[in-house]
């Protein structure tokens, strides 16, 4: 079970604000467009206005900072990498502060590496928006209907929607299966993570095979489950949550789309 | 009712592993009522169970519920709305990611409008005691809440028959009483017609009748006191007696005065 507690499914956080009664639909849509429009603006001031309404989102998603702090760890080292690089080996532009070989300083390259760390946090902050105030079902569903329109030239969205359902849903299931056949395999002598890299390889084997046995038996017995269900795909099924898309929902769109375009014209 | 007519059931007819399930089966399920199938293991129950709802088409013989033919492949979906079944694993029939989510599934997938799904989410969660669990993910739960979610799912569908294949098999004995709780009051309150698979002799009491499956055939059936009679007989099908109906048999031998099979513990310690 401790594999299974140290699972976060997702990272939503359940609260009652504004964006987490909004539909996920529109905040999937707003967050695409924000990410893409970063990627549009010149480097200036901009920037600011751009920090603001992230701010102004996580204050009225309730949820405290240190969250969103957390979700930047995995890019430390990346937003590090992205300082440096422009850095030291920033292009020739404006004032040059110290030059030794190919390593230089100069003013466009401090600004680079400024604005450049700025856009990957902005990006990581935006989803972490997105993935903190949006439960893994309801990105699912909204997922579904966004990729609707796919449907005409045969692609099977429901079935695709139904599918990453499933496999979220399992998760937890597997990971406790997991944590019992490596428990099940230390019990009979076998030993994990030790020589070489290869040996270590070949010690997974026993792991995986009897996990994807049992993954293939939970199919069938899925399948024969549903199928008793009266499951048939998407023909002639309604669904409970239904999408709601009302003024709220707009307006927000449209408000996000009105700051940015506004910030592209005014900066 | 469902009539089962000269069933022959039979997997991978014509190959190596051929292995016949069932060898002529007939049997009438009135509604409502409450049945128990009792059988070792390979007896055939668990085919059986596939062959009610049309998981499985029998090669020889029919299978008829409420006059539809389980081979009518249109009218398949009639059939499985009317006939529910719950299986072994509560964990390989969970099909949300949160309790309600799983409920509303087959109310899904039988086209209902949100609102009457929202009432009916209510109405299973209540029958089946798991009201306060309703937004919970499945794997908080225990293993005689997730056979209850289940159940809880297949009664959504307000099914006429609810087909049970030995639900209580992967839980502990608490679990085990809660989901025998709630297959009684099925039947009593909500007037199900039951078919419950099982090995385990101690839930066969509560049924009406008992049929016992031996190497894919039918070899007994009558009511429980009929039943476990046969003791020696159930032995050699593989089964064992309650441990009521074991105590009881033995006190009898003795000579005590008491009636032979008892079959509820509550019934043996009042002749006690």
């Amino acid at each position: 079970m401790e594999v299974l507690k140290a699972f976060p499914l997702g990272q939503y956080i359940p609260s009652n604000s504004f964006l987490h009664k909004l539909d996920a639909k529109a905040k999937i849509i707003a967050s695409f467009w924000l990410i893409l429009f970063i990627f549009l603006l010149r480097l200036n001031l901009s920037y600011l206005f751009i920090l603001l309404l992230i701010l102004l989102g996580i204050y009225i998603s309730s949820i405290p900072f240190k969250y969103f702090l957390k979700s930047l760890k995995p890019v430390y080292f990346l937003i590090l990498f992205t300082l440096i690089i422009h850095l030291f080996f920033g292009e020739e532009g404006g004032k040059v502060f110290w030059r030794f070989g190919i390593i230089r300083i100069t003013e466009l390259g401090i600004k680079m590496a400024i604005f450049m760390s700025l856009r990957l946090i902005f990006i990581v902050m935006i989803t972490s928006l997105l993935t903190l105030t949006t439960s893994v079902l309801e990105l699912a569903q909204a997922l579904e209907d966004l990729l609707k329109p796919l449907a005409i030239l045969k692609f099977p969205v429901h079935e695709f929607s139904m599918m990453m359902t499933i496999a979220i849903r399992f998760v937890p299931t597997l990971l406790d299966e997991t944590d019992k056949i490596i428990k099940a395999q230390k019990a009979r002598g076998a030993e994990f993570g030790k020589g070489s890299i290869v040996n270590q390889a070949k010690s997974l084997l026993p792991i995986i095979i009897p996990l994807f046995i049992n993954a293939f038996r939970r199919a069938n017995e899925l399948a024969e489950a549903m199928e008793s269900r009266c499951y048939r795909g998407a023909q002639g099924r309604t669904r409970y949550r239904n999408s709601y898309w009302s003024l709220k929902e707009s307006l927000f769109i449209t408000f996000i789309f009105c700051y940015s375009v506004l910030l592209l014209i005014m900066f | 009712m469902i009539e089962v007519k000269g069933v022959n059931y039979t997997y991978q007819p014509g190959t190596i592993q051929e292995k016949v399930a069932l060898r002529n089966i007939n049997l009438e399920i009135p509604s409502p009522s409450f049945l128990c199938i009792v059988g070792a293991n390979g007896s055939g129950k668990s085919t059986f169970a596939r062959l009610i709802n049309g998981l499985l088409i029998p090669q020889v013989g029919d299978v008829i519920v409420d006059g539809i033919n389980t081979k009518d492949e249109d009218k398949l979906w009639e059939i499985r709305k009317n006939v529910g079944l719950v299986f072994q694993n509560p964990d390989n029939q969970i099909v949300g990611m949160t309790v309600e989510e799983d409920i509303a599934f087959g109310c899904e997938n039988l086209g209902l409008p949100p609102k009457e799904i929202e009432e009916r989410i209510e109405f299973a969660l209540k029958a089946v005691g798991m009201e306060e669990y309703r937004k919970y993910p499945p794997y908080l739960l225990s293993g005689g809440q997730k056979q209850r979610v289940a159940i809880a799912g297949v009664l959504a569908m307000l099914p006429k028959y609810i087909v049970l294949d030995e639900p209580t098999t992967m839980l502990d004995p608490k679990g085990r009483k809660e989901i025998m709780e709630i297959i009684k009051n099925l039947y009593e309150k909500e007037k199900k017609t039951i078919i419950l698979i099982t090995h385990h002799m101690e839930e066969a009491i509560w049924a009406e009748r008992i049929i016992v499956f031996f190497k894919g055939e039918i070899v007994a059936q009558g009511n429980p006191k009929e039943i476990f009679s046969k003791d020696e007989l159930l032995e050699l099908w593989g089964l064992n007696l309650p441990l009521t109906t074991r105590i009881s048999k033995c006190l009898y031998e003795r000579g005590f005065n008491l009636p032979h099979p008892l079959l509820s513990p509550e019934e043996l310690a009042l002749w006690l």
